[in-house]
């Protein structure tokens, strides 16, 4: 309607750059996600090095003292080093619990999200490629799954599996897969009608090769940017499991576990034994979250302004 | 003749991230009581900014830089907001391109023609809603009282401008701006459409400004055209004038590319190349590129000149229809 | 259209019998109730007569069948814990469950539009800034870490508000609430409050796409030529227009609020069937988690029945809104 049908710009000129640098270029033109990417770096660190950086092994129960239980932050340790986190109700260094917990939580969001990227990625380029009744009765078992709340999947899950790092990681997956499934398959769907495909039909490539190696590549931006934001949806979902008591058991201490056993001790004024490891797990799936919010703003053309 | 709208050296430009869009480049053009003027150009010639400056709805990143606008004598160009808003819809009101998209779905074609009225006086709900059943009857819709209980989704193309059209005339305003208001429409209703607005402006005295890219829209229906490029008026006379001897090349160039059944069997004129660029316009002429006739002159902007009846921005003027 | 509704209709009673199988096998293979529910000293006569009495010595697809059967009569098995009809159970917690979520769907709705209608207006405003902040943090904060802390800060810090329970009910039209009296207000203050966060970010992020996209529309700005007032522009014509998309949406998260509220009525104590969900999954009381599963599974698949048909009803009129959108 209005008037000012602008021809694109001169043509300025550009320095030559790898597709990489300009992801790069543009992921980081955002201050907030920058800071987000790094707080993340840092979080995966922590995680990773935890047995070296920590003073203690919470649960080698060698090393933990009963008595050092429910100190607040700063206390000193029997063993001479400080808590600088305080201890929780069994005398573990939250600081050193916080960042095993790390390690559980972050490797069982990580495990799932790949095996439900993985079997949601099948399930959809099948649906995507085979078409017809196939494709017309995986994507209404999508659609039937993805009507229930992936929380409520994953809670009638455990209810039926029980307690377990194993059934959790299996509960997140059956729970996730369907989001993955419906994005390949809407993406495919779209390659499928391009003119390369139809030109490789033409050529007689193999179906397989079709769609492993013109289909699958295109399909790879969004996946990526759904796995983050469903990775960082399962440490969430896990540790609400854990924290019901439904989750991970207390030999796997999840973040949401030692959020659990802070519980108690809050109403007494003893705060910090939840809350610190609260942080930590909203420092984790918020740094996650945004990395993903940015990672589709790069990686998807169409939502560039 | 009393001047209704008087715009002197306006000036709409748009400051975007890849540089100053003139999108109005200094246009002058007065409209007289009753008079129906066509201001006719491409898109992106700056035809539509041109209407919205008038009513002050031009949105960031674009402002009114210079010029005046006067509307019955007062200046209106950059007035405070409460001042346009009592102007908008009452003694200036616009109809849109496309009749689709400007009636809101939501709402019912009663309360989209009674609001105009609440928000210029203050009547009663019975008398605005007779006056808005009384504007349909106008502009030949038939049982009125129908189609003021539909919601838009419910009425054509056709009967949704004309409903526009009625919006239009509702409060008897001084000036109506017509943006290609029937662009959007299949051809027989377009000239319904145009035989309904130039009716309802010979009854009521009320000024028009048609803005079209089709030149033969606006032959049958305009007292004068103005032609519009990039931004500026190149040429603006008498319709007859302009229609028949057109001056300015770029006027020849739209006229020679109507395709009319005179011209049966003819190649059709195309003007050569594109519309320009916007962010990059050339220092002089911006048609120059384009142009048959551009010499050396044509390197500086060229001014306005008075000849033959009208004023035209042009070194080579053409002849060729003057000598026929 | 009919042909339509009956075909859902078989589809939906489809996947409520798929359903119950899933859920009624994999719910019995997990655990024994019966070491927890017969003292640890009983003989083995005593464990065989508990078993024989909770069905428990049959096979499975027998046990299923008579799961299916008393399903048919709406007998879904008694509770092992309380020897209620474990249905009873659910539908004795359940208003105050419904209570809670619709506490929480009405405070998303009033919380969130208006916010959600201000960052739309004003983009640049460094206040929409920070709520469309907020709305991302609300997204990311895991339910139940803001329950705690909302008890830290209101209950336990403040010590304005009460953390557990639900409080004094009154009866009006016959339904027992918490919303009728002060100490009820007081009590689902909290819990509704956290149950509506992650609702609230989704009715923000909704309504300023809408009016983003409104205020972009033709009609708005033909409003404006018209001279119609801001106030009128913002709320009648914007307004109306992204109202039904908004109102709808959030009307069917009510059944993901349901779902949602185990976590808040675990952290709140608060005695809706939620609770009663985890506190039946940590006893093994398989009946009252069986009972809890199906009624989800026929509510959702009511739900999304009742949504399918409403939109093939409102059909041409959502094709049209698209068209204008």
């Amino acid at each position: 309607m209005t008037d000012t049908t602008l021809q694109s710009p001169a043509p300025a000129k550009v320095k030559v750059e790898t597709p990489f640098q300009r992801f790069r270029a543009e992921f980081f033109e955002s201050r907030i996600a920058a800071t987000a990417f790094f707080v993340l770096v840092i979080i995966m660190a922590l995680a990773i090095l935890a047995p070296w950086i920590t003073p203690q092994n919470p649960y080698d129960l060698a090393q933990v003292d009963v008595l050092d239980g429910r100190l607040p932050p700063g206390s000193e340790a029997f063993a001479g080093y400080t808590m600088w986190l305080g201890s929780d109700g069994a005398g573990r260094d939250l600081y050193s619990a916080i960042l095993y917990g790390l390690r559980i939580s972050i490797s069982v969001g990580l495990a799932s999200g790949v095996i439900a990227l993985f079997v949601g990625m099948v399930v959809g380029l099948v649906a995507a490629y085979a078409g017809g009744r196939t494709e017309a009765v995986i994507m209404r078992v999508v659609d039937l799954q993805l009507s229930f709340p992936a929380a409520l999947v994953a809670l009638m899950l455990v209810a039926a599996l029980g307690k377990g790092i194993d059934k959790i990681i299996l509960a997140l997956v059956v729970a996730q897969w369907a989001y993955y499934a419906r994005t390949v398959r809407a993406t495919a769907l779209v390659e499928r009608g391009k003119e390369y495909v139809e030109a490789a039909q033409c050529l007689g490539l193999s179906k397989t090769r079709v769609v492993f190696r013109h289909i699958l590549p295109n399909c790879l931006a969004p996946l990526i940017v759904v796995g983050t934001v469903q990775t960082a949806h399962a440490v969430s979902l896990e540790a609400t499991l854990s924290f019901l008591g439904v989750g991970l058991p207390q030999t796997e201490p999840s973040l949401g576990v030692l959020i659990a056993n802070g519980f108690e001790y809050m109403l007494s004024g003893r705060y910090w034994i939840s809350v610190f490891p609260g942080i930590a797990l909203l420092l984790t799936v918020a740094s996650i979250n945004l990395v993903g919010d940015q990672l589709r703003d790069v990686l998807n053309p169409r939502m560039k302004k | 003749m009393t001047a209704v709208l008087e715009v002197a050296g306006l000036k709409t430009h748009f400051f975007t991230h890849a540089g100053v869009v003139k999108a109005v480049d200094g246009v002058d053009f007065t409209v007289n009581k009753g008079e129906v003027m066509g201001l006719v150009g491409e898109s992106g010639s700056g035809k539509s900014i041109t209407g919205f400056s008038i009513l002050g709805l031009i949105d960031q990143p674009g402002r009114i830089v210079e010029g005046s606008i006067r509307f019955n004598g007062d200046e209106i160009a950059n007035a405070p907001e409460e001042t346009l808003k009592s102007i908008r819809g009452n003694r200036i009101s616009m109809i849109f391109q496309d009749p689709m998209m400007t009636l809101n779905p939501v709402l019912r074609i009663d309360s989209q023609m009674m609001e105009a009225i609440f928000a210029h006086e203050k009547v009663s709900k019975k008398v605005a809603w007779e006056r808005s059943r009384h504007a349909l009857g106008l502009v030949g819709i038939p049982s009125p009282e129908e189609r003021l209980k539909a919601y838009p989704h419910q009425l054509s193309g056709g009967m949704r401008q004309r409903v526009s059209i009625a919006i239009a005339f509702l409060n008897k305003p001084d000036l109506i701006i017509a943006d290609e208001p029937t662009t959007a429409l299949d051809v027989t209703i377009q000239a319904q459409i145009i035989h309904e607005a130039q009716k309802l402006t010979r009854q009521t005295g009320t000024a028009m400004i048609w803005i079209t890219h089709d030149l033969a829209v606006v032959a049958g229906l305009a007292d004068r055209i103005s032609v519009m490029y990039a931004g500026r008026i190149v040429e603006q006379g008498l319709t007859d004038d302009v229609i028949d001897r057109p001056l300015h090349p770029y006027t020849v160039g739209l006229l020679g590319s109507v395709p009319t059944a005179n011209k049966r069997g003819e190649r059709l004129f195309q003007i050569e190349g594109m519309t320009p660029n916007m962010l990059a316009l050339p220092e002089g002429c911006a048609f120059a590129p384009r142009c048959r006739s551009a010499s050396a002159a044509c390197k500086a902007p060229p001014p306005i000149t008075h000849i033959a009846n009208r004023d035209i921005r042009c070194f080579n003027p053409q002849a060729q229809a003057a000598a026929e | 259209m009919s042909v339509f509704v009956i075909r859902r209709l078989m589809q939906a009673l489809l996947v409520v019998f798929l359903m119950s199988v899933i859920v009624f096998f994999g719910v019995n293979i997990v655990g024994d109730p019966v070491y927890m529910l017969v003292s640890p000293d009983a003989d083995q006569a005593d464990i065989e007569a508990a078993i024989r009495r909770l069905g428990l010595d049959r096979p499975i697809w027998d046990q299923y069948l008579l799961f299916l059967k008393g399903a048919a009569q709406g007998n879904l098995g008694d509770s092992f814990i309380f020897g209620e009809p474990a249905l009873k159970l659910i539908l004795h917690h359940m208003p105050a469950t419904l209570e809670l979520a619709f506490s929480a769907l009405m405070l998303a709705i009033v919380i969130g539009i208006p916010l959600g209608l201000f960052s739309g207006l004003y983009p640049d405003n460094p206040i929409s800034k920070g709520i469309m902040a907020g709305s991302i943090l609300g997204f990311s904060l895991p339910t139940f870490w803001v329950g705690l802390m909302l008890i830290l800060l209101f209950a336990v810090e403040l010590g304005w508000l009460p953390s557990t329970g639900r409080g004094d009910t009154a009866t009006i039209f016959g339904i027992e609430t918490s919303l009728a009296t002060w100490d009820g207000l007081r009590h689902i203050f909290l819990p509704a409050l956290n149950l509506a966060l992650l609702k609230i970010s989704l009715a923000i992020r909704l309504t300023r796409a809408g009016v983003r996209e409104a205020m972009s529309q033709d009609y708005v700005k033909y409003a404006r030529a018209k001279g119609i007032s801001t106030k009128r522009i913002i709320f009648v014509h914007v307004m109306k227009n992204i109202m039904i998309p908004v109102v709808t949406v959030m009307g069917l998260e009510f059944g993901s609020l349901i779902g949602f509220s185990v976590v808040t009525e675990t952290i709140f104590a608060w005695p809706g069937m939620g609770k009663l969900l985890i506190d039946a999954i940590l006893q093994l009381d398989r009946p009252v988690v069986v009972a809890y599963l199906m009624i989800m599974v026929l509510f959702f698949v009511v739900i999304n029945l009742v949504v399918d048909i409403l939109y093939s009803i409102l059909d041409p009129r959502v094709r049209l809104q698209d068209q204008g959108a």
